[in-house]
């Protein structure tokens, strides 16, 4: 959980390598360079290249110091020049039209590589739906996942509270207290617990359940949970929202942190368990599905996962 | 027990792993008697699928007999004799019920992992990456088998092993590329690839009313087979210019129906080839894509093109043009094989078909990494490999 593998990293790192190389022959072999992609060699060619060498290494260097989608922007317009350059050098009569039609391709591509890894970075920062920290620190999730049964089973499912451990990996138990109360204990790395309890402010009977946690807990937290029937009977529509306002304190910290860098995606998983054990009865489980990225063989342990579902 | 181990790009081991025990309530253990290498795991071999992880066991077309059986399952006893097929399905899903069984909501542990590269996520496959499961293939003595009841089909005594084990993907794989391919009685149909797949979809089309088949490959042995137990007819492409030949076969009209047994890895004896494997070194793109794009330009107006060949991620100058201006319809899925496996074996029952005419090579699971060495190479005249642990 420590660490949390950023999406679209893998790649801003290959062109940022990719920018280096591409840099460094630029800088020590213009000519050659020149040749490649069919321009004209010259005084003014070399210094252009090398001019641009210079940029991609700097460039380079940026992306792989810090991973960040404003570096592969800036490679998107290092491609924009480029291409324009390609595109003058192809006007002109001495240049190799087909060398420079190579180049050209050759540059595009790149470029989509670019906006694909810079749109990735882009989109994890904090903008991924279903997840928005709002200007007062509360953290917001909202997920939602068709669930192929009626509506009365999903309800009743949920409404029994104790059965939300069997699914959400940062519970440990809900306990029933009575008079619309109940005990939260939520667990996280060596054994640190967070305990809060709540009480249901409204119940729907098949249509929603929400409850808010009670002054003085650890974690201020609220949720709701709806559910529709489904268009062309295929079950119910489960939608979850939850909401934690952490006062600054250490517990809701550790709670958030619990949950991960990305406690959308903890819920989402968290909802898909839900699914495969109101349809199947199970929780779907192999091998190399630990929170540990292990080999896919058989060990023999093969207790259900109920760990984090990302690593 | 022995089992077939992915150990990085170019490298498969028999090593000793633990054994597989029941998990789930609806798991069944089933011991290996028959396993095949599957062209897909040339795939995994070469390094084209993502997400593998060394020491991965390996293989998705395996057969046997249950030797356990978790607490709820109905349909399966202990000593039943059973096909196992490739795409692992809960059968309870909305994807499931509308018998889009490599669809499954509930199979794939990691789906995350593939909604990430595809938007959603397709079922659990055994031994094919951890994005789509992790879970441990079967080319191995005994494999954990979840969903039991709904997958296994259990298999009739007086049948061999090598007549029904490719009940597991390629029989139902090449049907299925030639049932969505919407073939009309009187229709000719072309089918790139003379691998397993391609002779299996060339048998299906004929089955579903094809008149005339051709097959497009570049090794003669295995044209040979598509000729003499197929029938279909076979184009050359390294010595023939494939569309011009399509054309005139087809008194210039064009195939009614393209079928795709290559995928990813294809091959092309034109500068088309050169550039697919440039741009896939640089990973700029992830196919290379000679056939889709070959079988599109072949097709009639209004045509089908049936993809069965895999591929992964991003392909470049995808003919979208012709597809729209020439009305064309592109079908394409992992296979649902447990929507073809009854009737599939109902034609093997009714010698419709005998399907172990593919087979070349029989050997010992020990003997994985010469068989993967064999089918890669294409030496020894190799179509396909089964192993026995």
């Amino acid at each position: 959980m420590q660490h949390t593998h950023v999406r679209g990293e893998g790649l801003a790192k290959g062109l940022g390598w990719f920018s280096i190389g591409l840099g460094l022959a630029e800088m020590a072999s213009p000519q050659s360079v020149a040749q490649l992609v069919g321009i004209e060699d010259g005084a003014r060619t070399r210094a252009m290249i090398r001019g641009y060498g210079a940029r991609e290494l700097a460039n380079g260097v940026a992306i792989l110091s810090r991973p960040d989608a404003r570096w592969l922007w800036a490679r998107v317009a290092g491609d924009v020049v480029d291409l324009s350059s390609l595109a003058a050098a192809l006007q002109r009569d001495n240049a190799d039209g087909r060398k420079v039609a190579l180049g050209l391709a050759s540059v595009a591509g790149v470029m989509v590589a670019d906006i694909v890894a810079a749109r990735r970075l882009g989109s994890h920062a904090d903008r991924s739906p279903g997840l928005e920290k709002r200007k007062d620190n509360t953290l917001r999730v909202s997920k939602t996942f068709t669930i192929n049964r009626s509506r009365e089973e999903v309800y009743g499912f949920w409404r029994q509270l104790d059965n939300l451990p069997r699914f959400m990996s940062h519970l440990e138990s809900v306990e029933l207290l009575g008079n619309q109360r109940s005990r939260w204990v939520a667990r996280g790395p060596g054994g640190f617990k967070v305990i809060w309890e709540a009480e249901t402010i409204e119940d729907a009977p098949n249509r929603s359940i929400s409850w808010r946690s009670l002054p003085g807990s650890q974690i201020d937290n609220r949720g709701t949970v709806r559910f529709d029937r489904a268009p062309g009977n295929r079950g119910t529509e489960l939608r979850v929202l939850l909401e934690y306002a952490p006062p600054g304190g250490r517990a809701a910290n550790l709670l958030v942190r619990m949950i991960g860098q990305s406690p959308d995606q903890v819920i989402q998983e968290d909802l898909r368990r839900l699914k495969q054990l109101l349809e199947t009865g199970e929780i779907a489980n192999s091998s190399g599905s630990s929170s540990i990225m292990q080999p896919a063989q058989p060990t023999g342990y093969g207790e259900p996962r109920m760990a984090g579902g990302r690593r | 027990m022995r089992a077939t181990c992915w150990m990085g790009t170019g490298r498969v081991e028999v090593r000793d792993v633990p054994e597989p025990k029941v998990i789930n309530p609806h798991d069944a253990i089933v011991r290996i008697t028959s396993t095949a290498i599957c062209g897909s795991d040339l795939h995994l071999l070469d390094g084209f699928i993502p997400t593998m992880q060394k020491g991965d066991v390996i293989g998705h077309e395996f057969m046997g007999e249950v030797v356990e059986t978790g607490k709820d399952v109905k349909n399966l006893r202990t000593g039943d004799r059973v096909v196992v097929p490739f795409p692992i399905a809960c059968g309870r899903c909305n994807m499931c019920q509308s018998e889009l069984y490599s669809l499954c909501e509930n199979s794939n542990p990691n789906a995350w992992m593939a909604e990430q590269m595809w938007g959603y996520s397709p079922c659990g496959i055994f031994g094919y990456s951890h994005m789509l499961g992790g879970y441990a293939g079967g080319q191995a003595e005994y494999a954990r088998v979840p969903f039991a009841d709904v997958g296994p089909l259990k298999i009739p005594e007086q049948l061999t092993d090598q007549q029904v084990l490719f009940l597991s993907d390629i029989f139902p794989t090449g049907y299925m590329a030639a049932d969505q391919a919407n073939i009309q009685p009187g229709d000719v149909v072309a089918v790139w690839g003379c691998g397993p797949v391609g002779q299996f979809a060339i048998k299906s089309a004929y089955m579903l009313g094809a008149e005339r088949v051709i097959a497009i490959d570049r090794f003669d042995y295995r044209m040979r087979i598509a000729r003499d137990r197929a029938g279909a007819e076979t184009i050359n492409y390294e010595d023939t210019n494939v569309y011009e030949a399509i054309k005139e076969m087809t008194g210039g009209r064009g195939a009614d129906a393209c079928i795709d047994a290559v995928g990813m890895e294809a091959h092309a004896a034109n500068a088309w080839h050169l550039y697919d494997k440039i741009k896939t070194n640089l990973m700029m793109e992830t196919e290379r894509a000679v056939v889709v794009r070959e079988a599109i330009m072949c097709v009639r107006n209004g045509g089908t093109v049936s993809i069965a060949g895999v591929y992964g991620g991003f392909m470049d100058k995808f003919p979208i043009g012709a597809v729209v201006n020439r009305s064309l319809t592109i079908r394409s899925g992992q296979c649902h094989v447990q929507k073809y496996m009854r009737p599939l074996l109902e034609r093997i029952q009714n010698r419709e078909i005998d399907p172990s005419f593919i087979i070349t090579h029989e050997m010992s699971l020990d003997e994985a990494p010469e068989g993967y060495d064999k089918f890669l190479h294409k030496r020894d005249d190799c179509l396909k490999v089964v192993m026995h642990p």
